[in-house]
């Protein structure tokens, strides 16, 4: 009997090597996260002693934890690949991206036009990302091979079916594939992995005390980025972030769990989602669906 | 751990949402999110029991109409088992979505309303049950608290399904028929207190106690994914084929046979990562080297010794059609399994098989969106299959239209 990591790993190294043999110039989206560390060390280990056969993409918000750019930046290195950056703020300079206003403005939704203009700037034809099927519920609906028409959008009734383990990568002018080889992870897998390999992550997963700004009754972490309203209050305390998003969108937990085995023993614990932490999914019930439709990864 | 994969199938209405929500909710497997959404949209219905269906729905299409639409994939674990759970959706129109569910299923959940009894839909998802030789079939006949959880209605469905299974050829498979209610809890991870007279499993039980067959003992099949050519000061002239086993074990020592050029070369090392192993098996990703450079490239298949009877130019095969637009006999056609790609042609359609009626074969030249046929397909060159009922892995295919891309088939080799 194998042990269920074992299959998920087998079934994540023949995704990746598909995406390599099955595209001219695939791109894998790193935002520096747990899920993008996890699909990073699958893909050294797909092609281990050869390199890693493609790029590593950011798309930069610019409102970036800074502790995630300095551990993106030392993995980099380490892995010998080359990182290629796009900013959100270039994006608006140009004026194809409006920057949000008001309390909730964020630049989440706003990376999609720069990942979109990136996909053409370079011709990627498959962008590899570490969505998995458990975060949410549009997203449970994912193929692994997920095409994208020229505009980058989702069409959820067309979607191609995929059957056994044959991954269709045929694409026509001008459309793209979004591949995702941690599809059939779940937030636990992800963790026991990173705790089975050994793998460093950046250090906002684990708890540090930090200046918070406590809204709605979430506390979000104290940025220059955050459009602080009358009723914000300013707070220090002990946090961890369970998921690794923009500064603006995503909320702390009050947590003393300093080292692996401890977060996923809160996690566990907590029967809380980890998009639950997700403010841009909260503002509405289909609020992700809608993004996807629009190209968002 | 072992992990299951689970397809769920119903007709619409039989309540496949709610047996879901209903399985997690009763094994404590729910966020605070989805409790809390749970509540919610019960409250605003007005409803008695507990709405689960807003779990698994996840599209707007899906909540405009109140029913579901794609494939949904529901990640679970109890202390002893990880579960992922396929939910297809009922509609006819949606076939495809449901052979996509079951493909990569060891076992399905078929729902039966016990009102209705068995319909068009049972059928067909039990078909393609057989057509995909699933291990395990569970018939859940479900909203029993509506019928006052009487025998006799479950006995005359179980008769039914019974006949059902009778006229098809015989199939190892393992079946249980279930008395449950999704909506009060029967069953499901609880014994009913309402169903004393049955004396079976719950759903739970069943799916706990399931053990999956190995595949490891068939023989071995490993397609060329990529070629790694590796220089550098650790490894020098380092060549090796990667790729996932699909059927049977390969150890170091042994000889593999490369199709389609019929050379063979001795194994003289088997990798994972930094790790050299003496044997790997089923499903295990890793990279071979040969003792002799010979020429291996992707799109060829690993075997060992000759595997003669595969050379098919032409085969007889079990089609699904999953696509809008109807076959067209004229047309070419991408085959591809696995790693491997051809072109081919739909010579012939033999007949078409009606899943109610799966004795009469209809004769036909059109083959349309949700048939199943038996149709023979001549190939531009061999693609070295087996059939479907001695190697699943190396015996099912897909046809991909030469224009769109779309996947268009799913077949099955006899």
């Amino acid at each position: 009997m194998r042990n269920y990591l074992e299959e998920l790993e087998n079934e994540s190294i023949y995704i990746l090597r598909e995406v390599a043999a099955q595209f001219q110039k695939p791109v894998l989206l790193f935002s520096g996260g747990k899920d993008s560390i996890t699909v990073a060390r699958l893909a050294q280990k797909a092609f281990y002693p050869a390199k890693i056969p493609f790029v590593f993409m950011h798309i930069d918000t610019g409102h970036n934890f800074p502790e995630t750019i300095t551990f993106r930046d030392q993995l980099i290195k380490e892995l010998g690949v080359e990182l290629v950056v796009r900013y959100v703020q270039d994006s608006i300079n140009s004026n194809k991206a409006q920057e949000e206003t008001g309390k909730y403005a964020s630049r989440n939704s706003l990376q999609t036009v720069t990942l979109l203009d990136a996909i053409e700037e370079f011709g990627f034809d498959a962008c590899i990302g570490g969505a998995r099927r458990d975060e949410e519920k549009s997203r449970a609906k994912e193929r692994i091979f997920s095409v994208r028409d020229d505009f980058g959008q989702w069409d959820a009734k067309k979607q191609r079916p995929e059957m056994f383990t044959i991954l269709n990568g045929k694409i026509n002018f001008g459309e793209n594939v979004r591949a995702f080889p941690i599809s059939n992870w779940t937030e636990e897998d992800v963790w026991s992995y990173i705790k089975q390999e050994n793998l460093a992550l950046p250090s906002i997963y684990f708890a540090h005390e930090r200046k918070l700004v406590k809204r709605d009754g979430a506390f979000l972490a104290h940025s220059e980025y955050l459009n602080l309203v009358d009723t914000d209050e300013i707070v220090n305390d002990v946090v961890r972030f369970r998921t690794v998003g923009d500064m603006t969108c995503t909320a702390a937990l009050l947590s003393n769990a300093a080292t692996i085995e401890e977060v996923m023993y809160e996690n566990k614990a907590s029967k809380s989602s980890e998009r639950g932490a997700r403010i841009d999914d909260k503002r509405s019930e289909a609020a992700l669906e809608q993004r996807k439709k629009g190209g968002y990864f | 751990m072992e992990l299951l994969k689970i397809n769920t199938a119903g007709s619409v209405d039989d309540g496949k949402s709610t047996l879901i929500g209903r399985f997690l909710y009763d094994n404590n497997a729910l966020t605070i999110e989805q409790e809390e959404l749970v509540r919610k949209k019960t409250k605003e219905k007005g409803l008695e029991d507990l709405d689960f269906s807003v779990i698994t729905d996840g599209l707007i299409a899906e909540r405009e109409q109140g029913i579901t639409i794609d494939v949904a994939h529901i990640y679970f674990s109890s202390a002893v088992r990880k579960f992922i759970i396929a939910d297809s959706p009922g509609h006819i129109e949606y076939t495809r979505n449901m052979v996509t569910g079951a493909s990569n299923s060891d076992l399905s959940i078929i729902l039966i309303d016990a009102r209705k009894g068995l319909l068009e839909q049972t059928h067909r998802h039990y078909f393609i049950s057989r057509l995909l030789r699933l291990q395990s079939v569970v018939f859940c006949i479900n909203k029993m608290d509506l019928v006052d959880y009487s025998e006799d209605v479950y006995l005359n469905i179980a008769a039914d399904i019974d006949k059902m299974i009778r006229q098809l050829e015989p199939l190892e498979q393992e079946i249980a028929i279930i008395p449950i209610s999704s909506l009060k809890g029967d069953n499901v991870v609880h014994f009913s207190k309402q169903m004393d007279w049955y004396k079976g499993e719950t759903l739970s039980t069943v799916l706990h106690g399931f053990n999956k067959k190995e595949e490891d003992t068939k023989p071995f099949r490993m397609d060329v994914q990529q070629v790694y050519h590796v220089q550098n000061e650790n490894f020098v002239d380092y060549r090796a084929y990667a790729g996932r086993i699909s059927s049977g074990s390969v150890k170091v020592g042994e000889t593999l046979t490369i199709l389609p050029s019929g050379k063979a070369s001795e194994v003289v090392e088997v990798r994972k990562f930094t790790n050299t192993l003496d044997e790997a098996h089923t499903g295990d990703s890793i990279q071979v080297r040969l003792k002799d450079d010979i020429d291996i490239s992707r799109g060829m298949l690993f075997v060992k010794e000759s595997q003669e009877h595969l050379f098919a130019k032409e085969l007889k095969a079990r089609l699904v059609w999953l696509d809008e637009k109807a076959a067209n006999t004229s047309a070419k056609y991408h085959i591809q399994t696995g790693s491997r790609t051809g072109v081919c042609k739909i010579q012939e359609i033999e007949y078409l098989i009606q899943p109610e009626n799966p004795l009469e074969h209809v004769a036909s030249h059109e083959l349309k969106l949700n048939d199943i046929a038996l149709v023979q397909l001549k190939l531009a060159n061999p693609m070295y299959l087996d059939a479907f009922a001695t190697n699943k892995a190396n015996g099912a295919f897909i046809l991909i239209d030469a224009q769109t891309n779309n996947t268009v088939a799913v077949g099955f080799v006899q």
